[in-house]
């Protein structure tokens, strides 16, 4: 075991896929020589040179649509989009051809590759470099959306995502990358895609969230201990699919629930987590089902006032949850 | 320039015309029974590839078909022919049937993709399959293949953004492909020139660097003769060519379209002047390469096959309803 960073994870994650398998190449706007804007693949272009990490022209969609084609012919590509943000306008090559590609071709053809983006706001990136845009893939047959919160489940994560042979969206909050530190194991090891995790015990109500929410969430979760509520956290770590069986195991046992993300609160993960609890969960419920989010604004503003009373942070989480303490 | 020395300029032999001419009947007759099909309601939808079928098959033919790649559009039915894709296995995809190696009933007809014989599958999303033939002939650069990737797609998909980008990515590259664009002047009821300014989409090719050349779509000869030239640069190394066929589209957009709601009768009359399927005949038995009576010989064998295929495939056997919710992801 040893102490990383969020971004050292996944660094070391992508070198050691990039390693042990042929087929695995990086592609993404600045990813060489500048080693990415947020510094994520510093030092691979001069570890793998310029065939395994490839600066990509500003072309999103033509980014994405080579390395579908890339997927189809035998390699494993692994795209970074330089902010979320900037996804758009690839949308149509990742839902129109990747997600559906499989189930199109009766089986025929796969798409193994991985889209990293990093997300959410904090940063002071105004309203194009602070979006979560996990919603709007999470919605799509044949993908896979993964979330982490901590070095330990970055890099076991993104193992997993590369090894699949299904396309997966990878969103990293761009502040975990130099704030959240973590053990993480030694050696090559994996985090199954589609398990979420207890990262926290507790008795009355469980926070359940994904990527850096979960440590608003523990930092609310011990607030509240101290005034004798009992949180338990669950980290869902994959958005899609989600593992039910966790997040109905959670409220089985509290009976309280708060569903806490980043993303605005309309048709948001919230809003299918609270579904599925709804349905299969009615009868552990002791309380209505409560959600923390950004309200329904485009994207959070550039200037700190203005950004900093939209981000849903520990304080609401604690205000929610006393609400549902009281209920 | 004398008819015969055409045949030996373009690099082909007589076996090899034959061949193409072969090829192009098949596909002439597939579409128009498949048409007829549409019409009768045996099948739901349709294509039509009549008036290209000299682009899309002398191209196709300028291939190494066991290891090339190909990533088609919907009238790439030639193309698919040569390829390996038999006249059965077509009419499986025209009936939506479970062995249809397309997508076993999944997309709608003419939708192709065929992995074993190097098919890379297209959807509905027109030019999104340009970046991707990009990205196909990148792997086999990075993955030391010896393979040309060659695109098909229309006029009007050369507007769609991702046109752009896949030419671009392949220029900076120096990829393996060939961009084969059938310019047939019409993008449903778009005419080409409400889709640019420039009508002659090859020129588009000096801004990404790499060679654009316009051949006349209803010639084998000369589009084989550009598409060997823009798959041997390809081979060597010299990266990608954009090939620009003129053709024409003697039927509506689809089964689902009515042309002359936007062509007139005199414009499609005059169009028929071009259909590459008697001017190739005319060529072949001008010089002596086929006669009148192989030639019906040759028509007859073709329209027997495909009504063969036709009945086969209408008992086939569709995929079992509750399949429908299978191979939303790869294990």
């Amino acid at each position: 075991m040893s102490e990383k960073r969020f971004i050292d994870a996944i660094r070391d994650g992508l070198r050691e896929e990039i390693a042990a398998d042929a087929a695995v190449f990086l592609i993404g706007q600045d990813i060489g020589v500048n080693g990415g804007v947020f510094r994520v693949t510093d030092g691979l272009l001069e570890e793998f040179g310029s065939g395994r990490i490839i600066d990509s022209p500003l072309a999103e969609s033509g980014m994405v649509g080579v390395a579908i084609g890339t997927a189809m012919n035998g390699m494993r590509p692994v795209v970074e989009i330089q902010f979320a943000d900037f996804i758009f306008p690839a949308f149509n090559q990742v839902v129109s051809e990747a997600a559906r590609m499989y189930y199109r071709t009766n089986g025929d053809f796969t798409v193994p590759m991985v889209i990293r983006a990093p997300y959410g706001g904090g940063a002071r990136g105004g309203l194009y470099h602070s979006q979560s845009v996990e919603a709007y893939f999470a919605h799509v047959p044949g993908l896979k959306v993964v979330v982490p919160s901590n070095p330990h489940d970055a890099k076991g994560l993104l193992k997993s995502a590369i090894r699949d042979d299904n396309p997966v969206l990878f969103f990293e909050h761009k502040l975990a990358y130099n704030t959240v530190r973590g053990e993480i194991s030694d050696g090559d090891y994996t985090v199954p895609i589609g398990e979420a995790v207890v990262s926290r015990e507790g008795q009355h109500i469980s926070l359940i969230s994904y990527g850096l929410s979960v440590h608003h969430c523990l930092e609310a979760a011990e607030t509240l201990s101290a005034e004798g509520i009992s949180c338990e956290v669950v980290d869902l770590r994959t958005v899609r699919p989600l593992d039910t069986v966790t997040i109905l195991e959670s409220v089985k046992k509290t009976g309280r629930v708060c569903i806490v993300h980043e993303d605005n609160l309309t048709g948001g993960v919230g809003a299918e987590v609270a579904a599925i609890i709804a349905k299969d969960g009615f009868e552990f419920l002791d309380a209505p089902v409560q959600r923390v989010a950004a309200p329904d604004v485009p994207s959070f503003p550039y200037n700190p006032g203005l950004e900093d009373v939209l981000l849903p942070g520990p304080t609401d989480i604690v205000r929610a949850a006393k609400e549902l303490a009281a209920y | 320039m004398p008819i015969n020395s055409r045949l030996n300029k373009s690099g082909l032999d007589q076996k090899d015309a034959q061949s193409i001419y072969r090829y192009m009947l098949l596909a002439r007759s597939i579409s128009e029974k498949s048409w007829l099909l549409t019409r009768q309601g045996r099948v739901l939808f349709s294509m039509p590839c009549d008036g290209q079928e000299a682009a899309d098959v002398a191209s196709a033919y300028a291939l190494d078909t066991a290891t090339d790649f190909i990533v088609p559009y919907a009238r790439s039915l030639g193309a698919m022919l040569v390829k390996g894709m038999t006249t059965q296995e077509v009419m499986l995809n025209m009936f939506g049937k479970a062995a249809d190696p397309n997508s076993g009933g999944r997309q709608m007809p003419m939708h192709w993709g065929h992995k074993l014989l190097g098919i890379i599958s297209m959807g509905s999303s027109v030019g999104t399959t340009i970046p991707r033939a990009s990205g196909v002939a990148l792997a086999s650069k990075l993955r030391g293949q010896n393979a040309v990737t060659m695109v098909y797609f229309g006029e009007g998909s050369a507007s769609e953004g991702d046109f752009h980008e896949g030419l671009g990515f392949a220029g900076v590259h120096r990829l393996p492909v060939v961009f084969f664009c059938n310019n047939n002047g019409w993008a449903t009821s778009v005419p080409v020139s409400l889709q640019n300014a420039e009508p002659q989409v090859a020129k588009r090719a000096q801004g990404y660097g790499f060679p654009g050349v316009t051949v006349d779509g209803s010639d084998p000869l000369a589009v084989y003769q550009a598409v060997k030239a823009a798959v041997h640069r390809a081979r060597s190394g010299d990266g990608p060519t954009l090939v620009e066929a003129n053709t024409i589209r003697m039927m509506p957009h689809s089964s689902s379209d009515d042309h002359l709601r936007y062509r007139t009768q005199e414009d499609l009359e005059n169009e028929r002047k071009l259909d590459p399927i008697p001017l190739f005949r005319d060529f072949l038995i001008t010089t002596g390469i086929l006669d009148e009576t192989s030639d019906q010989e040759l028509q007859d064998f073709v329209d027997l096959e495909v009504e063969e295929a036709i009945e086969l495939a209408d008992d086939a056997p569709s995929a079992a309803a509750e399949t429908a919710f299978n191979g939303v992801y790869a294990p």
